[in-house]
Protein backbone atom coordinates (compact mmCIF):
# COMPACT_ATOMS: atom_id res chain seq x y z
CA UNK A 1 0.00 0.00 0.00
CA UNK A 2 2.77 2.39 0.88
CA UNK A 3 4.50 1.63 -2.40
CA UNK A 4 1.29 2.17 -4.35
CA UNK A 5 0.82 5.58 -2.75
CA UNK A 6 4.40 6.53 -3.51
CA UNK A 7 3.92 5.65 -7.15
CA UNK A 8 0.65 7.52 -7.20
CA UNK A 9 2.26 10.57 -5.67
CA UNK A 10 5.17 10.47 -8.11
CA UNK A 11 2.64 10.28 -10.95
CA UNK A 12 0.76 13.28 -9.64
CA UNK A 13 3.97 15.31 -9.57
CA UNK A 14 4.85 14.52 -13.16
CA UNK A 15 1.24 15.00 -14.15
CA UNK A 16 1.18 18.44 -12.62
CA UNK A 17 4.03 19.51 -14.87
CA UNK A 18 2.19 18.11 -17.90
CA UNK A 19 -0.80 20.14 -16.74
CA UNK A 20 1.22 23.34 -16.73
CA UNK A 21 2.34 22.85 -20.31
CA UNK A 22 -1.17 21.80 -21.35
CA UNK A 23 -2.56 24.92 -19.70
CA UNK A 24 -0.49 27.01 -22.10
CA UNK A 25 -2.02 25.13 -25.06
CA UNK A 26 -5.55 25.56 -23.78
CA UNK A 27 -5.22 29.30 -23.04
CA UNK A 28 -4.08 30.07 -26.55
CA UNK A 29 -6.53 27.71 -28.21
CA UNK A 30 -9.49 29.14 -26.30
CA UNK A 31 -8.68 32.73 -27.05
CA UNK A 32 -7.59 32.50 -30.65
CA UNK A 33 -8.46 29.05 -31.97
CA UNK A 34 -4.78 28.47 -32.67
CA UNK A 35 -3.35 25.10 -31.75
CA UNK A 36 0.01 26.35 -30.58
CA UNK A 37 2.61 23.76 -31.44
CA UNK A 38 5.29 26.09 -30.13
CA UNK A 39 4.24 25.75 -26.48
CA UNK A 40 6.97 23.14 -25.90
CA UNK A 41 9.58 25.31 -27.56
CA UNK A 42 8.42 28.21 -25.41
CA UNK A 43 9.01 26.10 -22.30
CA UNK A 44 12.57 25.34 -23.42
CA UNK A 45 13.23 28.91 -24.50
CA UNK A 46 12.00 30.34 -21.21
CA UNK A 47 13.94 27.79 -19.16
CA UNK A 48 17.12 28.49 -21.14
CA UNK A 49 16.75 32.22 -20.61
CA UNK A 50 16.14 31.76 -16.91
CA UNK A 51 19.06 29.33 -16.46
CA UNK A 52 21.54 31.48 -18.32
CA UNK A 53 20.54 34.77 -16.75
CA UNK A 54 20.70 33.34 -13.26
CA UNK A 55 24.28 32.35 -14.13
CA UNK A 56 25.22 35.63 -15.80
CA UNK A 57 23.70 38.03 -13.32
CA UNK A 58 26.14 37.24 -10.46
CA UNK A 59 29.01 37.58 -12.97
CA UNK A 60 27.79 40.94 -14.24
CA UNK A 61 26.74 42.52 -10.97
CA UNK A 62 29.12 40.83 -8.57
CA UNK A 63 26.23 40.12 -6.21
CA UNK A 64 26.50 36.55 -5.04
CA UNK A 65 23.01 36.14 -3.58
CA UNK A 66 21.26 33.22 -5.26
CA UNK A 67 17.88 34.71 -4.41
CA UNK A 68 18.69 37.95 -6.10
CA UNK A 69 20.04 36.21 -9.18
CA UNK A 70 16.99 33.97 -9.47
CA UNK A 71 14.43 36.71 -9.01
CA UNK A 72 16.12 38.97 -11.55
CA UNK A 73 16.58 36.08 -13.97
CA UNK A 74 12.88 35.18 -13.60
CA UNK A 75 11.82 38.75 -14.32
CA UNK A 76 14.17 39.04 -17.29
CA UNK A 77 13.02 35.70 -18.71
CA UNK A 78 9.41 36.84 -18.19
CA UNK A 79 10.08 40.04 -20.11
CA UNK A 80 11.72 38.04 -22.88
CA UNK A 81 8.58 35.88 -23.11
CA UNK A 82 6.46 39.04 -23.33
CA UNK A 83 8.63 40.20 -26.20
CA UNK A 84 8.21 36.82 -27.89
CA UNK A 85 4.43 37.08 -27.48
CA UNK A 86 4.36 40.57 -28.92
CA UNK A 87 6.54 39.61 -31.89
CA UNK A 88 4.52 36.48 -32.64
CA UNK A 89 1.37 38.58 -32.83
CA UNK A 90 2.99 41.37 -34.82
CA UNK A 91 4.88 39.25 -37.33
CA UNK A 92 2.77 36.11 -37.64
CA UNK A 93 -0.74 35.96 -36.20
CA UNK A 94 -1.89 39.38 -37.31
CA UNK A 95 -1.32 38.41 -40.93
CA UNK A 96 -3.08 35.08 -40.62
CA UNK A 97 -6.40 36.20 -39.12
CA UNK A 98 -9.29 34.10 -40.45
CA UNK A 99 -6.99 31.56 -42.09
CA UNK A 100 -7.67 27.85 -41.80
CA UNK A 101 -6.61 25.91 -38.72
CA UNK A 102 -3.96 23.99 -40.66
CA UNK A 103 -2.31 27.23 -41.80
CA UNK A 104 -2.08 28.49 -38.26
CA UNK A 105 -0.81 25.14 -37.05
CA UNK A 106 1.98 25.22 -39.64
CA UNK A 107 2.81 28.77 -38.58
CA UNK A 108 3.17 27.74 -34.95
CA UNK A 109 5.27 24.76 -36.03
CA UNK A 110 7.57 27.27 -37.70
CA UNK A 111 7.63 29.39 -34.56
CA UNK A 112 8.51 26.26 -32.56
CA UNK A 113 11.58 25.46 -34.64
CA UNK A 114 12.60 29.08 -34.79
CA UNK A 115 12.48 29.31 -31.00
CA UNK A 116 14.44 26.05 -30.66
CA UNK A 117 17.16 27.41 -32.89
CA UNK A 118 17.15 30.95 -31.54
CA UNK A 119 17.24 29.68 -27.98
CA UNK A 120 20.35 27.63 -28.62
CA UNK A 121 22.03 30.42 -30.59
CA UNK A 122 21.40 32.98 -27.89
CA UNK A 123 21.87 30.85 -24.81
CA UNK A 124 24.07 27.94 -25.91
CA UNK A 125 23.21 24.30 -26.34
CA UNK A 126 24.75 22.67 -23.27
CA UNK A 127 22.81 21.26 -20.38
CA UNK A 128 22.25 23.99 -17.83
CA UNK A 129 20.80 23.84 -14.40
CA UNK A 130 18.33 26.08 -12.69
CA UNK A 131 18.97 26.14 -8.98
CA UNK A 132 16.12 27.91 -7.26
CA UNK A 133 17.14 26.46 -3.95
CA UNK A 134 14.45 23.82 -3.65
CA UNK A 135 15.34 21.35 -0.92
CA UNK A 136 16.33 17.97 -2.34
CA UNK A 137 16.00 15.94 0.82
CA UNK A 138 13.21 13.39 0.94
CA UNK A 139 10.69 13.29 3.75
CA UNK A 140 8.50 10.51 5.03
CA UNK A 141 4.77 10.94 5.35
CA UNK A 142 2.18 8.86 7.23
CA UNK A 143 4.78 6.88 9.09
CA UNK A 144 2.14 5.97 11.65
CA UNK A 145 -0.03 4.26 9.07
CA UNK A 146 2.47 2.25 7.04
CA UNK A 147 5.69 0.63 7.92
CA UNK A 148 8.42 3.00 6.80
CA UNK A 149 5.89 5.64 5.70
CA UNK A 150 5.73 7.12 2.20
CA UNK A 151 8.86 8.54 0.70
CA UNK A 152 8.21 11.94 -0.85
CA UNK A 153 10.57 14.42 -2.39
CA UNK A 154 10.36 17.79 -0.69
CA UNK A 155 11.25 19.36 -4.03
CA UNK A 156 8.11 17.86 -5.54
CA UNK A 157 5.97 19.33 -2.81
CA UNK A 158 7.38 22.79 -3.41
CA UNK A 159 6.89 22.39 -7.15
CA UNK A 160 3.27 21.40 -6.57
CA UNK A 161 2.80 24.45 -4.39
CA UNK A 162 4.22 26.78 -7.04
CA UNK A 163 2.06 25.25 -9.76
CA UNK A 164 -1.07 25.43 -7.62
CA UNK A 165 -0.36 29.08 -6.79
CA UNK A 166 0.05 29.88 -10.47
CA UNK A 167 -3.21 28.19 -11.43
CA UNK A 168 -5.07 29.93 -8.58
CA UNK A 169 -3.63 33.31 -9.54
CA UNK A 170 -4.59 32.77 -13.18
CA UNK A 171 -8.15 31.78 -12.39
CA UNK A 172 -8.53 34.82 -10.12
CA UNK A 173 -7.20 37.01 -12.91
CA UNK A 174 -9.65 35.50 -15.40
CA UNK A 175 -12.65 35.66 -13.08
CA UNK A 176 -12.18 38.96 -11.33
CA UNK A 177 -10.66 41.52 -13.66
CA UNK A 178 -12.10 43.39 -16.62
CA UNK A 179 -9.35 42.12 -18.86
CA UNK A 180 -9.99 38.56 -17.68
CA UNK A 181 -13.61 39.04 -18.61
CA UNK A 182 -12.61 40.34 -22.03
CA UNK A 183 -10.38 37.28 -22.49
CA UNK A 184 -13.23 34.93 -21.67
CA UNK A 185 -15.49 36.91 -23.97
CA UNK A 186 -13.08 36.53 -26.89
CA UNK A 187 -12.75 32.83 -26.13
CA UNK A 188 -16.53 32.46 -26.29
CA UNK A 189 -17.35 34.46 -29.40
CA UNK A 190 -14.93 36.47 -31.54
CA UNK A 191 -17.51 38.39 -33.49
CA UNK A 192 -19.60 39.43 -30.53
CA UNK A 193 -16.48 40.42 -28.63
CA UNK A 194 -15.40 42.67 -31.48
CA UNK A 195 -18.82 44.23 -31.76
CA UNK A 196 -18.61 45.48 -28.18
CA UNK A 197 -15.20 46.93 -28.87
CA UNK A 198 -12.82 44.34 -27.47
CA UNK A 199 -9.63 44.54 -29.55
CA UNK A 200 -8.76 41.01 -30.67
CA UNK A 201 -5.09 41.67 -31.40
CA UNK A 202 -4.58 43.22 -27.99
CA UNK A 203 -6.17 40.19 -26.34
CA UNK A 204 -4.01 37.79 -28.34
CA UNK A 205 -0.85 39.49 -27.13
CA UNK A 206 -2.05 39.19 -23.55
CA UNK A 207 -2.92 35.51 -24.00
CA UNK A 208 0.48 34.73 -25.50
CA UNK A 209 2.11 36.64 -22.64
CA UNK A 210 0.17 34.58 -20.10
CA UNK A 211 1.08 31.39 -21.98
CA UNK A 212 4.70 32.61 -21.92
CA UNK A 213 4.61 33.02 -18.15
CA UNK A 214 3.04 29.58 -17.75
CA UNK A 215 5.81 28.19 -19.98
CA UNK A 216 8.40 29.95 -17.85
CA UNK A 217 7.07 28.49 -14.61
CA UNK A 218 6.83 25.02 -16.18
CA UNK A 219 10.36 25.37 -17.57
CA UNK A 220 11.70 26.52 -14.23
CA UNK A 221 10.25 23.56 -12.36
CA UNK A 222 11.28 21.00 -15.01
CA UNK A 223 14.68 22.64 -15.26
CA UNK A 224 15.35 22.48 -11.57
CA UNK A 225 14.30 18.81 -11.51
CA UNK A 226 15.98 17.53 -14.65
CA UNK A 227 18.26 20.27 -15.94
CA UNK A 228 17.57 22.51 -18.91
CA UNK A 229 18.20 20.67 -22.14
CA UNK A 230 16.76 20.12 -25.56
CA UNK A 231 14.73 17.11 -24.44
CA UNK A 232 12.40 19.51 -22.60
CA UNK A 233 10.58 20.08 -25.88
CA UNK A 234 9.81 16.40 -26.25
CA UNK A 235 8.62 16.22 -22.68
CA UNK A 236 6.38 19.13 -23.51
CA UNK A 237 4.93 17.15 -26.43
CA UNK A 238 3.55 14.83 -23.76
CA UNK A 239 1.10 17.66 -23.10
CA UNK A 240 -0.60 17.00 -26.47
CA UNK A 241 -2.35 13.84 -25.28
CA UNK A 242 -3.18 15.74 -22.12
CA UNK A 243 -5.16 18.37 -24.02
CA UNK A 244 -6.90 15.70 -26.06
CA UNK A 245 -7.86 13.94 -22.86
CA UNK A 246 -8.95 17.07 -21.04
CA UNK A 247 -10.56 18.86 -23.95
CA UNK A 248 -8.93 21.65 -25.91
CA UNK A 249 -11.15 24.34 -24.49
CA UNK A 250 -11.17 23.47 -20.83
CA UNK A 251 -8.76 24.84 -18.24
CA UNK A 252 -9.83 22.39 -15.51
CA UNK A 253 -9.58 19.71 -18.23
CA UNK A 254 -5.94 20.54 -18.82
CA UNK A 255 -5.17 20.22 -15.13
CA UNK A 256 -7.09 17.02 -14.52
CA UNK A 257 -5.94 15.53 -17.84
CA UNK A 258 -2.32 16.14 -16.86
CA UNK A 259 -2.78 14.48 -13.50
CA UNK A 260 -4.61 11.48 -15.02
CA UNK A 261 -1.87 10.92 -17.56
CA UNK A 262 0.93 11.40 -15.04
CA UNK A 263 -0.61 8.92 -12.63
CA UNK A 264 -1.69 6.55 -15.39
CA UNK A 265 1.74 6.23 -16.92
CA UNK A 266 3.49 5.71 -13.60
CA UNK A 267 1.02 3.15 -12.31
CA UNK A 268 0.89 1.22 -15.59
CA UNK A 269 4.67 1.21 -15.81
CA UNK A 270 5.03 -0.19 -12.32
CA UNK A 271 2.14 -2.66 -12.30
CA UNK A 272 1.75 -3.67 -15.95
CA UNK A 273 5.33 -3.08 -17.04
CA UNK A 274 6.73 -6.38 -15.78
CA UNK A 275 4.24 -8.35 -17.91
CA UNK A 276 4.98 -6.62 -21.22
CA UNK A 277 8.64 -5.92 -20.66
CA UNK A 278 8.38 -2.28 -19.61
CA UNK A 279 8.48 0.88 -21.66
CA UNK A 280 4.78 1.63 -21.12
CA UNK A 281 5.59 5.09 -19.82
CA UNK A 282 6.68 6.18 -23.28
CA UNK A 283 3.50 5.33 -25.16
CA UNK A 284 0.84 5.23 -22.47
CA UNK A 285 -0.23 8.86 -22.87
CA UNK A 286 -0.56 8.58 -26.65
CA UNK A 287 -2.56 5.38 -26.61
CA UNK A 288 -4.90 6.83 -24.01
CA UNK A 289 -5.30 9.91 -26.22
CA UNK A 290 -6.08 7.64 -29.17
CA UNK A 291 -8.79 5.86 -27.20
CA UNK A 292 -10.28 9.23 -26.35
CA UNK A 293 -10.16 10.40 -29.94
CA UNK A 294 -12.11 7.29 -30.95
CA UNK A 295 -14.76 7.37 -28.26
CA UNK A 296 -14.91 10.89 -26.87
CA UNK A 297 -13.22 13.30 -29.28
CA UNK A 298 -14.20 16.39 -27.32
CA UNK A 299 -12.24 15.16 -24.31
CA UNK A 300 -13.39 14.92 -20.72
CA UNK A 301 -14.49 18.53 -20.36
CA UNK A 302 -14.40 19.98 -23.86
CA UNK A 303 -17.42 21.41 -25.57
CA UNK A 304 -19.32 18.86 -27.57
CA UNK A 305 -18.79 19.41 -31.24
CA UNK A 306 -22.12 19.64 -33.00
CA UNK A 307 -21.95 20.40 -36.68
CA UNK A 308 -24.92 21.46 -38.68
CA UNK A 309 -25.42 19.16 -41.60
CA UNK B 1 -44.47 57.12 -30.78
CA UNK B 2 -41.31 58.90 -29.93
CA UNK B 3 -41.36 59.54 -26.23
CA UNK B 4 -41.05 63.27 -26.18
CA UNK B 5 -37.52 63.41 -27.49
CA UNK B 6 -37.30 65.63 -30.52
CA UNK B 7 -35.97 63.90 -33.61
CA UNK B 8 -32.77 65.64 -34.55
CA UNK B 9 -30.07 65.81 -37.16
CA UNK B 10 -29.03 62.97 -39.44
CA UNK B 11 -26.60 60.77 -37.46
CA UNK B 12 -26.12 57.95 -39.89
CA UNK B 13 -26.16 58.44 -43.61
CA UNK B 14 -25.98 55.42 -45.89
CA UNK B 15 -25.11 56.40 -49.43
CA UNK B 16 -25.38 54.15 -52.50
CA UNK B 17 -24.20 50.99 -50.82
CA UNK B 18 -23.59 47.94 -53.02
CA UNK B 19 -22.32 44.65 -51.68
CA UNK B 20 -21.74 41.36 -53.42
CA UNK B 21 -20.32 38.03 -52.40
CA UNK B 22 -18.56 36.58 -55.41
CA UNK B 23 -21.25 36.76 -58.09
CA UNK B 24 -24.14 37.10 -55.71
CA UNK B 25 -25.40 40.61 -55.32
CA UNK B 26 -26.63 41.11 -51.76
CA UNK B 27 -27.28 44.85 -51.86
CA UNK B 28 -27.54 47.20 -54.81
CA UNK B 29 -27.40 50.93 -54.50
CA UNK B 30 -29.06 51.36 -51.14
CA UNK B 31 -29.35 54.82 -49.61
CA UNK B 32 -31.16 56.00 -46.53
CA UNK B 33 -30.52 58.12 -43.48
CA UNK B 34 -31.15 57.78 -39.78
CA UNK B 35 -31.95 60.78 -37.61
CA UNK B 36 -31.00 61.28 -34.01
CA UNK B 37 -33.37 59.71 -31.43
CA UNK B 38 -35.55 58.02 -34.01
CA UNK B 39 -36.53 54.37 -34.29
CA UNK B 40 -35.69 53.38 -37.84
CA UNK B 41 -36.74 49.97 -39.08
CA UNK B 42 -35.35 48.01 -42.00
CA UNK B 43 -37.87 45.43 -43.12
CA UNK B 44 -38.16 42.98 -45.96
CA UNK B 45 -38.83 39.31 -46.69
CA UNK B 46 -36.22 36.64 -45.91
CA UNK B 47 -33.10 37.09 -48.00
CA UNK B 48 -33.85 40.72 -48.79
CA UNK B 49 -30.42 41.82 -47.56
CA UNK B 50 -31.42 43.26 -44.19
CA UNK B 51 -28.71 41.55 -42.18
CA UNK B 52 -26.10 42.34 -44.86
CA UNK B 53 -27.09 46.00 -44.56
CA UNK B 54 -26.69 45.91 -40.80
CA UNK B 55 -23.36 44.14 -41.10
CA UNK B 56 -22.13 46.87 -43.45
CA UNK B 57 -23.02 49.56 -40.93
CA UNK B 58 -21.40 47.48 -38.19
CA UNK B 59 -18.14 47.04 -40.10
CA UNK B 60 -18.41 43.26 -40.44
CA UNK B 61 -18.70 43.58 -44.24
CA UNK B 62 -17.03 46.21 -46.35
CA UNK B 63 -19.31 47.25 -49.21
CA UNK B 64 -17.71 47.39 -52.67
CA UNK B 65 -19.40 50.69 -53.48
CA UNK B 66 -20.88 53.55 -51.56
CA UNK B 67 -20.15 55.20 -48.27
CA UNK B 68 -21.52 55.27 -44.77
CA UNK B 69 -21.30 58.53 -42.87
CA UNK B 70 -21.52 58.70 -39.12
CA UNK B 71 -22.02 62.21 -37.80
CA UNK B 72 -20.49 63.62 -40.94
CA UNK B 73 -17.47 61.31 -40.88
CA UNK B 74 -17.18 58.89 -43.75
CA UNK B 75 -15.86 55.43 -43.13
CA UNK B 76 -15.12 52.69 -45.60
CA UNK B 77 -12.67 50.20 -44.17
CA UNK B 78 -13.66 49.81 -40.58
CA UNK B 79 -13.76 46.76 -38.41
CA UNK B 80 -16.41 46.11 -35.78
CA UNK B 81 -14.19 47.34 -32.99
CA UNK B 82 -13.62 50.73 -34.56
CA UNK B 83 -17.35 51.06 -35.20
CA UNK B 84 -17.95 50.21 -31.55
CA UNK B 85 -15.50 52.92 -30.53
CA UNK B 86 -17.55 55.42 -32.50
CA UNK B 87 -20.56 54.63 -30.34
CA UNK B 88 -22.45 52.04 -32.38
CA UNK B 89 -23.61 48.90 -30.57
CA UNK B 90 -25.47 45.91 -31.94
CA UNK B 91 -27.36 42.79 -31.03
CA UNK B 92 -27.34 39.58 -33.02
CA UNK B 93 -30.01 37.61 -34.82
CA UNK B 94 -28.61 34.29 -33.69
CA UNK B 95 -27.66 34.98 -30.13
CA UNK B 96 -23.97 35.65 -29.71
CA UNK B 97 -23.81 35.92 -25.97
CA UNK B 98 -20.83 34.67 -24.02
CA UNK B 99 -22.52 31.41 -23.06
CA UNK B 100 -20.26 30.36 -20.22
CA UNK B 101 -20.43 33.68 -18.41
CA UNK B 102 -23.05 34.98 -16.00
CA UNK B 103 -25.58 37.64 -17.01
CA UNK B 104 -23.66 40.16 -14.95
CA UNK B 105 -20.33 39.33 -16.59
CA UNK B 106 -21.88 39.49 -20.05
CA UNK B 107 -23.15 42.98 -19.35
CA UNK B 108 -19.84 44.00 -17.78
CA UNK B 109 -17.99 43.09 -20.98
CA UNK B 110 -20.06 45.82 -22.60
CA UNK B 111 -18.24 48.32 -20.39
CA UNK B 112 -14.89 47.20 -21.75
CA UNK B 113 -14.34 50.25 -23.95
CA UNK B 114 -14.90 52.51 -20.99
CA UNK B 115 -12.40 50.84 -18.72
CA UNK B 116 -9.36 52.98 -18.27
CA UNK B 117 -7.20 51.01 -15.89
CA UNK B 118 -4.37 48.97 -17.33
CA UNK B 119 -3.60 45.31 -16.93
CA UNK B 120 -1.39 45.70 -13.89
CA UNK B 121 -3.75 47.97 -11.99
CA UNK B 122 -6.50 45.46 -12.67
CA UNK B 123 -4.35 42.51 -11.65
CA UNK B 124 -3.68 44.13 -8.28
CA UNK B 125 -7.25 45.44 -8.13
CA UNK B 126 -6.37 48.32 -5.90
CA UNK B 127 -7.47 51.94 -5.68
CA UNK B 128 -8.39 53.24 -9.10
CA UNK B 129 -9.15 49.81 -10.55
CA UNK B 130 -11.48 48.96 -7.70
CA UNK B 131 -13.30 52.30 -7.90
CA UNK B 132 -13.65 51.89 -11.65
CA UNK B 133 -15.09 48.40 -11.29
CA UNK B 134 -17.64 49.68 -8.76
CA UNK B 135 -18.68 52.54 -11.00
CA UNK B 136 -19.22 50.24 -13.99
CA UNK B 137 -21.04 47.75 -11.83
CA UNK B 138 -23.47 50.49 -10.76
CA UNK B 139 -24.24 51.30 -14.37
CA UNK B 140 -24.76 47.66 -15.21
CA UNK B 141 -27.08 47.21 -12.21
CA UNK B 142 -29.14 50.06 -13.60
CA UNK B 143 -29.49 48.15 -16.88
CA UNK B 144 -30.36 44.95 -15.04
CA UNK B 145 -33.17 46.78 -13.24
CA UNK B 146 -34.29 48.36 -16.45
CA UNK B 147 -34.53 45.03 -18.27
CA UNK B 148 -36.12 43.35 -15.26
CA UNK B 149 -33.58 40.53 -15.04
CA UNK B 150 -32.56 41.07 -11.41
CA UNK B 151 -33.30 37.47 -10.49
CA UNK B 152 -30.90 36.10 -13.10
CA UNK B 153 -27.86 38.26 -12.33
CA UNK B 154 -25.54 35.35 -11.54
CA UNK B 155 -27.04 32.73 -13.88
CA UNK B 156 -24.85 31.57 -16.76
CA UNK B 157 -26.65 32.92 -19.82
CA UNK B 158 -26.61 29.54 -21.55
CA UNK B 159 -29.15 28.32 -19.00
CA UNK B 160 -31.66 31.14 -19.54
CA UNK B 161 -34.72 30.76 -21.76
CA UNK B 162 -34.45 32.24 -25.21
CA UNK B 163 -36.53 35.34 -24.57
CA UNK B 164 -34.38 36.32 -21.61
CA UNK B 165 -31.17 35.71 -23.56
CA UNK B 166 -32.43 38.18 -26.14
CA UNK B 167 -32.87 40.68 -23.33
CA UNK B 168 -29.34 40.09 -22.08
CA UNK B 169 -28.07 40.61 -25.62
CA UNK B 170 -29.85 43.98 -25.64
CA UNK B 171 -28.45 44.75 -22.19
CA UNK B 172 -24.89 44.04 -23.27
CA UNK B 173 -25.26 46.49 -26.15
CA UNK B 174 -26.85 49.06 -23.82
CA UNK B 175 -23.95 48.75 -21.40
CA UNK B 176 -21.81 50.38 -24.07
CA UNK B 177 -23.94 53.54 -23.76
CA UNK B 178 -24.23 53.60 -27.53
CA UNK B 179 -25.38 56.57 -29.57
CA UNK B 180 -26.74 54.24 -32.21
CA UNK B 181 -28.10 50.81 -31.43
CA UNK B 182 -28.43 48.24 -34.21
CA UNK B 183 -30.92 45.47 -33.43
CA UNK B 184 -30.87 42.41 -35.67
CA UNK B 185 -34.32 40.80 -35.47
CA UNK B 186 -34.80 41.46 -31.74
CA UNK B 187 -38.13 39.62 -31.81
CA UNK B 188 -37.25 36.63 -33.95
CA UNK B 189 -38.63 33.41 -32.55
CA UNK B 190 -40.61 35.08 -29.76
CA UNK B 191 -44.22 34.54 -28.77
CA UNK B 192 -46.70 37.42 -28.75
CA UNK B 193 -46.17 38.26 -25.12
CA UNK B 194 -42.39 38.28 -25.42
CA UNK B 195 -42.69 40.43 -28.53
CA UNK B 196 -44.76 42.96 -26.61
CA UNK B 197 -42.21 43.02 -23.81
CA UNK B 198 -39.38 43.54 -26.26
CA UNK B 199 -41.26 46.32 -28.06
CA UNK B 200 -41.72 48.07 -24.75
CA UNK B 201 -38.02 47.75 -23.94
CA UNK B 202 -37.03 49.12 -27.32
CA UNK B 203 -39.27 52.16 -26.91
CA UNK B 204 -38.01 52.70 -23.36
CA UNK B 205 -34.40 52.43 -24.50
CA UNK B 206 -35.08 55.06 -27.08
CA UNK B 207 -36.75 57.23 -24.48
CA UNK B 208 -34.58 56.75 -21.39
CA UNK B 209 -31.14 56.18 -22.86
CA UNK B 210 -31.68 58.51 -25.78
CA UNK B 211 -30.24 56.00 -28.20
CA UNK B 212 -31.02 56.14 -31.87
CA UNK B 213 -32.29 52.73 -32.93
CA UNK B 214 -31.95 50.91 -36.22
CA UNK B 215 -33.81 47.63 -36.17
CA UNK B 216 -34.37 44.81 -38.58
CA UNK B 217 -37.49 42.67 -38.71
CA UNK B 218 -39.29 40.62 -41.25
CA UNK B 219 -42.54 40.58 -39.32
CA UNK B 220 -44.21 43.84 -40.39
CA UNK B 221 -46.84 44.01 -37.66
CA UNK B 222 -44.79 44.83 -34.59
CA UNK B 223 -42.32 47.05 -36.36
CA UNK B 224 -44.95 49.34 -37.80
CA UNK B 225 -46.16 50.11 -34.28
CA UNK B 226 -42.83 51.17 -32.85
CA UNK B 227 -40.90 52.76 -35.72
CA UNK B 228 -40.79 56.36 -36.77
CA UNK B 229 -39.64 55.58 -40.31
CA UNK B 230 -39.25 52.37 -42.25
CA UNK B 231 -36.96 51.25 -45.09
CA UNK B 232 -38.21 48.30 -47.12
CA UNK B 233 -35.74 46.04 -48.91
CA UNK B 234 -36.45 43.27 -51.39
CA UNK B 235 -33.86 41.19 -53.24
CA UNK B 236 -31.14 43.65 -52.21
CA UNK B 237 -32.93 46.73 -53.57
CA UNK B 238 -34.73 49.47 -51.70
CA UNK B 239 -38.40 49.42 -52.65
CA UNK B 240 -39.85 51.76 -50.07
CA UNK B 241 -38.95 54.37 -47.49
CA UNK B 242 -41.17 56.49 -45.28
CA UNK B 243 -43.45 56.54 -42.27
CA UNK B 244 -45.22 53.29 -41.41
CA UNK B 245 -48.47 54.56 -42.92
CA UNK B 246 -46.81 55.58 -46.18
CA UNK B 247 -45.00 52.28 -46.46
CA UNK B 248 -48.10 50.26 -45.69
CA UNK B 249 -49.89 51.77 -48.65
CA UNK B 250 -46.98 51.55 -51.06
CA UNK B 251 -47.79 49.27 -53.97
CA UNK B 252 -44.31 47.90 -54.38
CA UNK B 253 -44.20 46.97 -50.72
CA UNK B 254 -47.58 45.26 -50.85
CA UNK B 255 -46.47 43.34 -53.91
CA UNK B 256 -43.21 42.20 -52.25
CA UNK B 257 -44.98 41.04 -49.13
CA UNK B 258 -48.17 39.58 -50.54
CA UNK B 259 -47.11 38.65 -54.02
CA UNK B 260 -49.16 39.64 -57.01
CA UNK B 261 -50.47 37.87 -60.06
CA UNK B 262 -48.40 38.37 -63.13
Amino acid sequence: MGFFLETLFGGLMVGMLYSLVALGFVLIFKASGVFNFAQGAMVLFAALAMARFSEWIPQWTGIESRWFANVVAFVVAGLIMFAVAWLVELLVLRHLVNQKGATLLMATLGIAYFLDGAGQTLFGSNIYKIDIGMPKDPIFLLEGMFQGGILVNKEDLYAALIAATLVAALSLFFQKTGIGRALRAVADDHQAAQSIGIPLTHIWVIVWCVAGVVALVAGMIWGSKLGVQFSLTTVALRALPVVILGGLTSVPGAIIGGLVIGVGEKLSEVYLGPFVGGGIEIWFAYVLALVFLLFRPQGLFGEKIIDRV
Amino acid sequence: MNGGRPIGEVVLDVQNISLSFGGVRALSDISFDVREHEVRAIIGPNGAGKSSMLNCINGVYTPQEGAIMFRGRTFRHMNSRQVAEMGVARTFQNLSLFQGMSVLDNLMTGRNLRMRCNLFQQAIRWGAAEREEIRHREFVEHIIDFLEIQAHRKTPVGQLPYGLQKRVDLGRALAMEPQVLLLDEPMAGMNVEEKQDMSRFILDVNDEFGATIVLIEHDMGVVMDISDRVVVLDYGRKIGDGTPDEVRQDENVIRAYLGVEH
